[in-house]
Protein backbone atom coordinates (compact mmCIF):
# COMPACT_ATOMS: atom_id res chain seq x y z
CA UNK A 1 0.00 0.00 0.00
CA UNK A 2 2.48 2.50 0.94
CA UNK A 3 4.61 1.09 -1.85
CA UNK A 4 1.74 2.19 -4.29
CA UNK A 5 0.83 5.12 -2.64
CA UNK A 6 4.75 6.91 -3.07
CA UNK A 7 4.87 5.73 -6.36
CA UNK A 8 2.11 7.46 -7.12
CA UNK A 9 3.14 10.90 -5.12
CA UNK A 10 6.27 10.69 -7.60
CA UNK A 11 4.07 10.66 -10.81
CA UNK A 12 1.83 13.53 -9.73
CA UNK A 13 5.60 15.18 -8.57
CA UNK A 14 6.07 14.70 -12.32
CA UNK A 15 3.36 16.20 -14.23
CA UNK A 16 4.75 19.56 -13.70
CA UNK A 17 7.76 18.75 -15.62
CA UNK A 18 5.98 16.69 -18.45
CA UNK A 19 4.00 19.19 -18.79
CA UNK A 20 6.57 21.96 -19.69
CA UNK A 21 8.47 19.39 -21.97
CA UNK A 22 5.24 18.97 -23.68
CA UNK A 23 4.66 22.29 -24.01
CA UNK A 24 7.92 23.54 -25.09
CA UNK A 25 7.84 20.56 -27.99
CA UNK A 26 4.17 21.82 -29.19
CA UNK A 27 5.90 25.54 -29.11
CA UNK A 28 3.09 26.55 -26.55
CA UNK A 29 5.00 28.65 -24.45
CA UNK A 30 3.96 32.18 -26.53
CA UNK A 31 6.23 35.06 -27.36
CA UNK A 32 8.51 34.85 -24.20
CA UNK A 33 9.23 30.70 -24.14
CA UNK A 34 12.35 31.43 -21.54
CA UNK A 35 10.63 33.54 -19.33
CA UNK A 36 7.35 31.12 -19.52
CA UNK A 37 9.64 28.14 -18.40
CA UNK A 38 12.09 30.27 -16.15
CA UNK A 39 8.58 31.12 -14.25
CA UNK A 40 7.65 27.63 -14.18
CA UNK A 41 9.96 26.09 -13.06
CA UNK A 42 10.62 28.35 -10.15
CA UNK A 43 7.23 27.92 -8.76
CA UNK A 44 7.31 24.63 -8.71
CA UNK A 45 9.91 24.98 -6.72
CA UNK A 46 8.23 27.12 -4.46
CA UNK A 47 5.12 24.79 -4.61
CA UNK A 48 7.50 21.68 -3.49
CA UNK A 49 9.11 23.65 -0.67
CA UNK A 50 5.93 24.40 0.67
CA UNK A 51 4.81 20.13 0.49
CA UNK A 52 7.80 19.00 1.92
CA UNK A 53 7.20 21.70 4.72
CA UNK A 54 3.99 20.20 5.62
CA UNK A 55 4.60 16.42 5.72
CA UNK A 56 4.95 16.73 9.56
CA UNK A 57 2.54 18.98 10.19
CA UNK A 58 0.22 16.83 8.54
CA UNK A 59 1.36 14.17 10.41
CA UNK A 60 0.62 15.72 13.44
CA UNK A 61 -3.18 16.82 12.36
CA UNK A 62 -3.92 13.66 11.33
CA UNK A 63 -2.10 11.37 12.86
CA UNK A 64 -0.80 9.51 10.51
CA UNK A 65 2.55 8.94 9.89
CA UNK A 66 2.28 8.06 6.04
CA UNK A 67 2.95 11.58 5.46
CA UNK A 68 6.71 11.62 6.37
CA UNK A 69 7.71 8.60 4.19
CA UNK A 70 6.82 11.14 0.94
CA UNK A 71 9.24 14.30 2.67
CA UNK A 72 12.27 13.14 0.93
CA UNK A 73 10.99 12.17 -2.38
CA UNK A 74 9.41 15.65 -2.27
CA UNK A 75 12.66 17.07 -0.87
CA UNK A 76 14.35 15.93 -4.29
CA UNK A 77 11.79 16.95 -5.90
CA UNK A 78 12.72 20.91 -4.71
CA UNK A 79 16.16 20.21 -6.01
CA UNK A 80 14.93 18.79 -9.03
CA UNK A 81 12.84 21.66 -9.96
CA UNK A 82 15.48 24.37 -8.67
CA UNK A 83 18.05 22.64 -10.88
CA UNK A 84 16.16 23.02 -13.64
CA UNK A 85 14.94 26.65 -12.56
CA UNK A 86 19.03 27.42 -12.61
CA UNK A 87 19.71 25.80 -15.60
CA UNK A 88 17.33 27.76 -17.55
CA UNK A 89 18.71 30.78 -16.85
CA UNK A 90 22.27 30.20 -16.71
CA UNK A 91 21.95 27.42 -19.90
CA UNK A 92 18.54 28.69 -22.00
CA UNK A 93 18.98 32.46 -21.14
CA UNK A 94 22.66 33.13 -20.47
CA UNK A 95 23.89 30.28 -22.51
CA UNK A 96 26.79 29.76 -20.31
CA UNK A 97 27.97 33.39 -20.88
CA UNK A 98 29.56 33.43 -17.37
CA UNK A 99 30.01 37.05 -17.02
CA UNK A 100 26.74 38.89 -17.61
CA UNK A 101 25.73 36.04 -14.86
CA UNK A 102 27.99 36.56 -12.14
CA UNK A 103 27.87 40.50 -12.61
CA UNK A 104 24.12 39.42 -11.79
CA UNK A 105 24.91 36.76 -9.04
CA UNK A 106 26.45 39.69 -7.37
CA UNK A 107 24.52 43.04 -7.81
CA UNK A 108 20.98 42.01 -8.62
CA UNK A 109 19.85 40.77 -4.51
CA UNK A 110 17.22 38.53 -5.88
CA UNK A 111 19.69 36.62 -8.06
CA UNK A 112 22.16 36.23 -5.06
CA UNK A 113 19.76 34.79 -2.89
CA UNK A 114 17.96 32.56 -5.33
CA UNK A 115 21.76 31.72 -5.91
CA UNK A 116 22.22 30.79 -2.34
CA UNK A 117 19.30 29.02 -1.75
CA UNK A 118 20.22 26.35 -4.61
CA UNK A 119 23.59 26.22 -2.74
CA UNK A 120 22.44 25.41 0.34
CA UNK A 121 20.17 22.30 -1.74
CA UNK A 122 23.31 20.91 -2.89
CA UNK A 123 24.12 19.24 1.10
CA UNK A 124 20.78 18.05 1.46
CA UNK A 125 20.26 16.14 -1.60
CA UNK A 126 23.66 14.83 -1.35
CA UNK A 127 22.87 13.77 2.03
CA UNK A 128 19.71 12.62 1.03
CA UNK A 129 20.29 8.97 0.86
CA UNK A 130 19.69 6.18 4.12
CA UNK A 131 23.54 5.48 3.91
CA UNK A 132 24.42 9.10 4.48
CA UNK A 133 21.68 9.66 7.11
CA UNK A 134 22.96 6.57 9.56
CA UNK A 135 26.76 7.88 8.63
CA UNK A 136 26.13 11.56 9.83
CA UNK A 137 23.63 10.47 12.56
CA UNK A 138 22.32 13.28 14.64
CA UNK A 139 24.24 15.89 12.69
CA UNK A 140 21.81 14.48 9.60
CA UNK A 141 18.78 16.02 11.83
CA UNK A 142 20.41 19.69 12.02
CA UNK A 143 22.01 20.19 8.38
CA UNK A 144 18.56 18.93 7.16
CA UNK A 145 17.35 21.91 9.27
CA UNK A 146 18.81 24.09 6.02
CA UNK A 147 15.22 23.73 4.27
CA UNK A 148 14.18 26.35 6.57
CA UNK A 149 16.87 28.81 5.54
CA UNK A 150 16.07 27.31 1.77
CA UNK A 151 12.36 28.22 2.28
CA UNK A 152 12.95 31.83 3.35
CA UNK A 153 15.65 32.43 0.53
CA UNK A 154 13.39 31.24 -1.87
CA UNK A 155 10.09 33.74 -0.66
CA UNK A 156 12.30 36.43 -0.51
CA UNK A 157 13.49 35.33 -4.60
CA UNK A 158 10.57 35.92 -5.60
CA UNK A 159 9.57 39.10 -3.00
CA UNK A 160 12.69 40.50 -4.89
CA UNK A 161 12.05 40.49 -8.36
CA UNK A 162 8.57 41.03 -8.49
CA UNK A 163 7.25 44.61 -9.44
CA UNK A 164 5.02 44.06 -6.34
CA UNK A 165 4.75 42.01 -3.70
CA UNK A 166 0.70 41.75 -4.07
CA UNK A 167 -0.04 38.96 -4.22
CA UNK A 168 1.73 35.89 -5.53
CA UNK A 169 4.55 36.39 -3.66
CA UNK A 170 2.76 37.35 -0.92
CA UNK A 171 0.91 34.68 -0.78
CA UNK A 172 4.07 32.30 -0.56
CA UNK A 173 5.83 34.02 1.86
CA UNK A 174 2.80 33.89 4.24
CA UNK A 175 2.11 30.53 3.74
CA UNK A 176 5.92 29.41 3.75
CA UNK A 177 5.96 31.48 7.60
CA UNK A 178 3.32 29.93 8.79
CA UNK A 179 4.43 26.26 7.63
CA UNK A 180 7.37 27.62 9.77
CA UNK A 181 6.06 28.97 12.85
CA UNK A 182 3.86 25.03 13.05
CA UNK A 183 7.13 23.90 13.95
CA UNK A 184 8.41 26.73 16.66
CA UNK A 185 5.29 25.05 18.40
CA UNK A 186 6.06 21.37 18.10
CA UNK A 187 9.91 22.57 19.05
CA UNK A 188 8.50 24.24 22.28
CA UNK A 189 6.09 21.37 23.05
CA UNK A 190 8.98 19.01 23.03
CA UNK A 191 11.03 20.94 25.22
CA UNK A 192 8.16 21.41 27.96
CA UNK A 193 7.00 17.17 27.61
CA UNK A 194 10.08 16.15 26.92
CA UNK B 1 -20.11 45.93 -41.62
CA UNK B 2 -18.00 46.54 -44.21
CA UNK B 3 -16.23 43.79 -45.36
CA UNK B 4 -12.71 43.62 -46.73
CA UNK B 5 -12.25 41.17 -49.46
CA UNK B 6 -9.28 38.58 -48.87
CA UNK B 7 -7.51 39.64 -52.00
CA UNK B 8 -7.78 43.66 -50.62
CA UNK B 9 -5.56 42.22 -47.96
CA UNK B 10 -1.76 41.26 -47.96
CA UNK B 11 -0.91 38.34 -46.39
CA UNK B 12 1.62 38.31 -43.92
CA UNK B 13 4.32 36.63 -45.27
CA UNK B 14 4.11 38.69 -48.62
CA UNK B 15 4.00 41.49 -46.22
CA UNK B 16 7.25 40.31 -44.19
CA UNK B 17 9.19 40.05 -47.45
CA UNK B 18 8.17 42.91 -49.19
CA UNK B 19 9.54 44.84 -46.17
CA UNK B 20 12.49 42.92 -46.01
CA UNK B 21 12.96 43.71 -49.23
CA UNK B 22 12.55 47.61 -48.95
CA UNK B 23 14.89 47.64 -45.66
CA UNK B 24 17.88 45.94 -47.48
CA UNK B 25 17.61 48.85 -49.88
CA UNK B 26 17.14 51.76 -47.11
CA UNK B 27 19.54 49.96 -45.00
CA UNK B 28 21.79 49.78 -48.05
CA UNK B 29 21.48 53.73 -48.42
CA UNK B 30 21.86 54.14 -44.55
CA UNK B 31 25.18 52.39 -44.30
CA UNK B 32 26.98 55.15 -46.51
CA UNK B 33 25.37 57.63 -44.62
CA UNK B 34 27.21 55.58 -41.70
CA UNK B 35 30.53 55.39 -42.83
CA UNK B 36 30.64 59.55 -42.74
CA UNK B 37 30.27 59.41 -39.19
CA UNK B 38 32.72 56.93 -37.91
CA UNK B 39 33.14 58.18 -34.44
CA UNK B 40 29.68 56.65 -33.85
CA UNK B 41 29.99 53.47 -35.11
CA UNK B 42 29.21 51.42 -32.08
CA UNK B 43 25.54 53.10 -31.86
CA UNK B 44 25.11 52.25 -35.21
CA UNK B 45 21.43 51.84 -36.43
CA UNK B 46 19.78 48.16 -35.56
CA UNK B 47 21.66 46.10 -38.23
CA UNK B 48 19.65 44.06 -41.10
CA UNK B 49 19.93 40.77 -39.27
CA UNK B 50 18.14 42.12 -36.59
CA UNK B 51 15.69 43.48 -38.51
CA UNK B 52 13.75 40.77 -38.96
CA UNK B 53 9.80 41.89 -38.32
CA UNK B 54 7.88 40.39 -35.25
CA UNK B 55 4.91 38.56 -36.06
CA UNK B 56 1.71 40.23 -36.16
CA UNK B 57 0.02 37.97 -33.73
CA UNK B 58 2.69 38.58 -31.19
CA UNK B 59 2.87 42.53 -31.59
CA UNK B 60 -0.87 42.39 -30.99
CA UNK B 61 -0.96 40.03 -27.96
CA UNK B 62 1.84 40.64 -26.22
CA UNK B 63 1.17 44.05 -25.11
CA UNK B 64 1.71 46.64 -21.87
CA UNK B 65 -1.28 48.53 -21.33
CA UNK B 66 -2.47 49.04 -17.25
CA UNK B 67 -4.94 50.84 -18.75
CA UNK B 68 -6.81 47.29 -19.59
CA UNK B 69 -4.97 45.31 -16.79
CA UNK B 70 -1.23 44.65 -15.76
CA UNK B 71 -1.28 41.35 -17.52
CA UNK B 72 0.22 40.66 -21.08
CA UNK B 73 -3.31 39.12 -22.88
CA UNK B 74 -5.18 41.81 -20.85
CA UNK B 75 -5.17 44.79 -23.32
CA UNK B 76 -6.12 42.39 -26.12
CA UNK B 77 -8.45 40.68 -24.12
CA UNK B 78 -10.67 43.70 -22.73
CA UNK B 79 -10.01 46.44 -25.08
CA UNK B 80 -12.45 45.05 -28.18
CA UNK B 81 -15.07 47.47 -27.17
CA UNK B 82 -12.98 50.79 -26.58
CA UNK B 83 -14.61 53.21 -28.54
CA UNK B 84 -12.44 55.37 -30.96
CA UNK B 85 -14.58 57.58 -32.15
CA UNK B 86 -15.67 60.30 -31.73
CA UNK B 87 -11.48 61.03 -30.79
CA UNK B 88 -10.87 64.49 -30.16
CA UNK B 89 -7.16 65.76 -29.82
CA UNK B 90 -6.09 68.83 -28.12
CA UNK B 91 -2.76 70.27 -28.77
CA UNK B 92 -2.67 73.70 -26.81
CA UNK B 93 -0.26 74.90 -23.49
CA UNK B 94 2.65 77.56 -25.03
CA UNK B 95 1.50 77.56 -28.17
CA UNK B 96 0.40 80.64 -30.81
CA UNK B 97 -2.48 78.69 -32.21
CA UNK B 98 -4.19 75.74 -29.76
CA UNK B 99 -5.96 73.51 -31.77
CA UNK B 100 -8.61 70.51 -31.25
CA UNK B 101 -8.43 67.87 -34.44
CA UNK B 102 -10.51 64.72 -34.97
CA UNK B 103 -8.75 62.08 -35.40
CA UNK B 104 -10.38 62.34 -38.92
CA UNK B 105 -8.60 65.44 -39.24
CA UNK B 106 -5.01 64.13 -38.16
CA UNK B 107 -5.62 61.67 -40.32
CA UNK B 108 -5.97 63.65 -43.74
CA UNK B 109 -3.78 66.37 -43.00
CA UNK B 110 -1.01 64.56 -41.71
CA UNK B 111 -0.49 61.45 -44.37
CA UNK B 112 1.50 58.21 -42.70
CA UNK B 113 4.58 57.00 -43.88
CA UNK B 114 5.77 53.41 -43.18
CA UNK B 115 8.62 53.37 -40.14
CA UNK B 116 10.16 49.97 -39.19
CA UNK B 117 11.09 50.70 -35.24
CA UNK B 118 12.44 48.63 -32.74
CA UNK B 119 10.88 48.99 -29.88
CA UNK B 120 13.00 47.77 -26.57
CA UNK B 121 10.46 47.48 -23.37
CA UNK B 122 12.18 48.22 -20.17
CA UNK B 123 11.31 44.83 -18.67
CA UNK B 124 14.29 42.94 -20.90
CA UNK B 125 12.25 42.38 -24.49
CA UNK B 126 12.32 44.08 -28.13
CA UNK B 127 10.02 43.62 -31.35
CA UNK B 128 10.43 45.16 -34.40
CA UNK B 129 7.30 46.58 -35.19
CA UNK B 130 6.44 48.16 -38.84
CA UNK B 131 4.50 51.62 -37.66
CA UNK B 132 2.17 54.00 -39.50
CA UNK B 133 2.75 57.32 -38.47
CA UNK B 134 4.26 60.75 -38.77
CA UNK B 135 6.45 62.77 -36.99
CA UNK B 136 5.08 64.26 -33.69
CA UNK B 137 7.06 67.79 -35.34
CA UNK B 138 4.80 68.09 -38.22
CA UNK B 139 1.78 68.50 -35.76
CA UNK B 140 3.74 71.17 -33.31
CA UNK B 141 4.63 73.26 -36.49
CA UNK B 142 0.99 73.82 -36.92
CA UNK B 143 0.52 74.92 -33.73
CA UNK B 144 3.41 77.08 -33.36
CA UNK B 145 5.31 76.40 -29.58
CA UNK B 146 5.89 80.08 -27.88
CA UNK B 147 10.11 80.21 -26.97
CA UNK B 148 8.43 79.53 -23.27
CA UNK B 149 7.95 75.58 -24.73
CA UNK B 150 10.56 73.84 -23.26
CA UNK B 151 8.74 70.48 -22.93
CA UNK B 152 5.66 68.75 -24.23
CA UNK B 153 3.18 66.77 -21.97
CA UNK B 154 1.37 64.25 -23.34
CA UNK B 155 -2.00 62.74 -21.92
CA UNK B 156 -3.44 59.81 -22.08
CA UNK B 157 -7.61 59.39 -22.30
CA UNK B 158 -9.35 58.84 -18.64
CA UNK B 159 -12.31 56.38 -18.69
CA UNK B 160 -12.84 53.94 -16.32
CA UNK B 161 -16.04 52.78 -17.43
CA UNK B 162 -14.36 51.50 -20.55
CA UNK B 163 -10.86 51.05 -19.27
CA UNK B 164 -10.66 48.40 -16.53
CA UNK B 165 -7.33 48.84 -15.15
CA UNK B 166 -8.49 52.40 -14.37
CA UNK B 167 -10.62 51.59 -11.99
CA UNK B 168 -7.84 50.37 -9.85
CA UNK B 169 -5.16 52.72 -8.05
CA UNK B 170 -2.08 50.93 -10.40
CA UNK B 171 -0.75 54.27 -11.65
CA UNK B 172 -2.01 58.00 -11.34
CA UNK B 173 -4.52 57.60 -13.84
CA UNK B 174 -5.07 59.82 -16.62
CA UNK B 175 -1.40 58.28 -17.89
CA UNK B 176 1.09 60.95 -18.63
CA UNK B 177 4.44 61.20 -20.42
CA UNK B 178 6.92 63.56 -21.11
CA UNK B 179 9.50 64.77 -23.79
CA UNK B 180 11.81 67.42 -23.95
CA UNK B 181 11.02 69.70 -26.97
CA UNK B 182 14.07 68.69 -28.80
CA UNK B 183 13.11 65.03 -28.74
CA UNK B 184 9.84 66.12 -29.43
CA UNK B 185 10.80 67.71 -32.67
CA UNK B 186 13.26 64.87 -33.51
CA UNK B 187 12.39 63.50 -36.76
CA UNK B 188 12.49 59.52 -35.50
CA UNK B 189 9.82 60.93 -32.66
CA UNK B 190 6.45 59.76 -34.43
CA UNK B 191 2.47 59.74 -33.67
CA UNK B 192 1.48 56.21 -35.19
CA UNK B 193 -2.18 55.32 -36.37
CA UNK B 194 -1.40 52.21 -37.57
CA UNK B 195 0.84 49.20 -37.64
CA UNK B 196 1.24 46.36 -40.69
CA UNK B 197 -0.54 48.40 -43.04
CA UNK B 198 -3.42 48.31 -41.22
CA UNK B 199 -5.59 50.36 -38.72
CA UNK B 200 -3.73 50.45 -35.49
CA UNK B 201 -5.54 47.90 -33.20
CA UNK B 202 -7.05 48.71 -29.60
CA UNK B 203 -4.39 47.19 -27.47
CA UNK B 204 -1.86 48.97 -29.32
CA UNK B 205 -3.08 52.45 -28.41
CA UNK B 206 -5.54 53.14 -31.20
CA UNK B 207 -6.58 55.74 -32.40
CA UNK B 208 -3.56 57.92 -31.81
CA UNK B 209 -0.45 56.61 -29.80
CA UNK B 210 3.47 58.07 -30.34
CA UNK B 211 6.65 56.19 -30.61
CA UNK B 212 10.11 57.49 -30.04
CA UNK B 213 12.17 54.47 -31.03
CA UNK B 214 15.03 55.63 -28.72
CA UNK B 215 13.44 55.33 -25.35
CA UNK B 216 11.95 52.50 -23.31
CA UNK B 217 8.70 51.35 -24.44
CA UNK B 218 6.32 53.31 -21.90
CA UNK B 219 7.58 56.32 -22.85
CA UNK B 220 5.21 55.99 -26.25
CA UNK B 221 2.02 57.17 -24.61
CA UNK B 222 -1.33 55.53 -25.69
CA UNK B 223 -4.87 56.69 -26.70
CA UNK B 224 -3.38 60.09 -26.40
CA UNK B 225 -6.15 63.22 -25.91
CA UNK B 226 -3.90 65.91 -24.94
CA UNK B 227 -0.60 67.38 -26.24
CA UNK B 228 0.49 70.27 -23.90
CA UNK B 229 3.50 72.36 -24.28
CA UNK B 230 4.90 73.53 -20.96
CA UNK B 231 7.69 75.13 -19.50
CA UNK B 232 8.28 72.87 -17.06
CA UNK B 233 9.55 69.21 -16.99
CA UNK B 234 6.73 67.32 -16.53
CA UNK B 235 6.20 64.71 -14.03
CA UNK B 236 5.18 61.19 -15.71
CA UNK B 237 2.87 58.46 -14.23
CA UNK B 238 5.83 56.25 -13.92
CA UNK B 239 8.06 58.87 -12.15
CA UNK B 240 6.09 59.40 -9.58
CA UNK B 241 4.78 55.36 -9.00
CA UNK B 242 8.63 54.92 -8.40
CA UNK B 243 10.90 57.51 -9.15
CA UNK B 244 14.02 55.20 -8.38
CA UNK B 245 13.47 52.54 -11.11
CA UNK B 246 12.11 55.22 -14.01
CA UNK B 247 13.74 58.47 -14.64
CA UNK B 248 12.20 61.29 -16.74
CA UNK B 249 14.77 60.34 -19.87
CA UNK B 250 14.46 57.03 -19.68
CA UNK B 251 16.77 56.52 -23.01
CA UNK B 252 17.76 52.60 -23.38
CA UNK B 253 20.48 52.28 -22.52
CA UNK B 254 22.38 49.12 -21.84
CA UNK B 255 25.22 50.47 -18.59
CA UNK B 256 22.45 51.59 -16.85
CA UNK B 257 20.98 48.73 -15.16
CA UNK B 258 17.05 49.06 -13.56
CA UNK B 259 17.48 48.35 -10.13
CA UNK B 260 15.76 44.69 -9.99
CA UNK B 261 17.76 43.59 -13.19
CA UNK B 262 20.29 44.22 -15.61
CA UNK B 263 19.72 46.43 -19.02
CA UNK B 264 22.74 45.28 -20.67
CA UNK B 265 20.72 42.57 -22.94
CA UNK B 266 17.34 41.96 -24.00
CA UNK B 267 15.35 39.15 -25.92
CA UNK B 268 13.80 39.18 -29.49
CA UNK B 269 9.59 38.26 -28.98
CA UNK B 270 8.86 35.31 -30.83
CA UNK B 271 12.50 33.90 -31.27
CA UNK B 272 11.54 30.60 -29.43
CA UNK B 273 13.99 28.76 -26.99
CA UNK B 274 16.72 28.30 -29.57
CA UNK B 275 17.72 31.74 -30.40
CA UNK B 276 20.14 33.96 -28.05
CA UNK B 277 19.83 37.00 -26.09
CA UNK B 278 20.96 39.96 -28.24
CA UNK B 279 22.63 42.58 -26.73
CA UNK B 280 21.11 45.79 -25.69
CA UNK B 281 22.65 49.08 -28.34
CA UNK B 282 22.64 52.73 -26.92
CA UNK B 283 19.70 54.51 -27.59
CA UNK B 284 18.38 50.95 -28.83
CA UNK B 285 20.21 51.41 -32.18
CA UNK B 286 19.42 55.39 -32.73
CA UNK B 287 22.84 56.85 -31.16
CA UNK B 288 23.41 58.38 -34.90
CA UNK B 289 20.42 60.00 -34.77
CA UNK B 290 19.93 61.26 -31.33
CA UNK B 291 23.30 61.20 -29.42
CA UNK B 292 23.92 64.50 -30.21
CA UNK B 293 20.24 65.72 -27.81
CA UNK B 294 22.32 64.59 -24.87
CA UNK B 295 25.80 65.73 -25.46
CA UNK B 296 27.72 66.55 -22.19
CA UNK B 297 25.09 64.94 -20.29
CA UNK B 298 25.61 62.44 -17.24
CA UNK B 299 23.13 59.81 -18.19
CA UNK B 300 23.80 57.95 -15.60
CA UNK B 301 22.41 60.83 -13.47
CA UNK B 302 19.90 61.55 -16.31
CA UNK B 303 18.31 58.04 -16.48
Amino acid sequence: MKKYLKLSVFILSLLPFLLIVYKIFLDKLGPEPIKEITHFTGEWTLIFICLTLSMSPLKRFTNLTIWVSFRRMLGLFVFFYATLHLLTYVGLDYRFNWPPILDDVIKKKYIFIGFSAWLLLLPLAITSSKKMMLLLKNNWKKLHRLIYVIAIFGSLHYIWLSKTIFFKPLIYFIIIIILLALRIRIKNRNIKYG
Amino acid sequence: MKKIKFSEVTPEHIYRNRRNFIKKFGLAAGSVFLSQNLNFSADAAPKKEDLKLTEYRYITTYNNYYEFGTGKSDPIEKSQNFKTKPWDVVIDGEVENPMTLSIEEITTMFPSEERVYKLRCVEGWSMIIPWLGFPLNKILKKVSPTSKAKFVKFTSILDPEQMIGQRYPILDWPYKEGLRIDEAMHDLTILVTGLYGKKLPNQNGSPLRLIVPWKYGFKSSKAIVNIKLVEKMPTSSWMKASPREYGFYSNVNPKVDHPRWSQASERAIGEGIISPRIPTTMFNGYGDEVASLYTGMDLKKYF
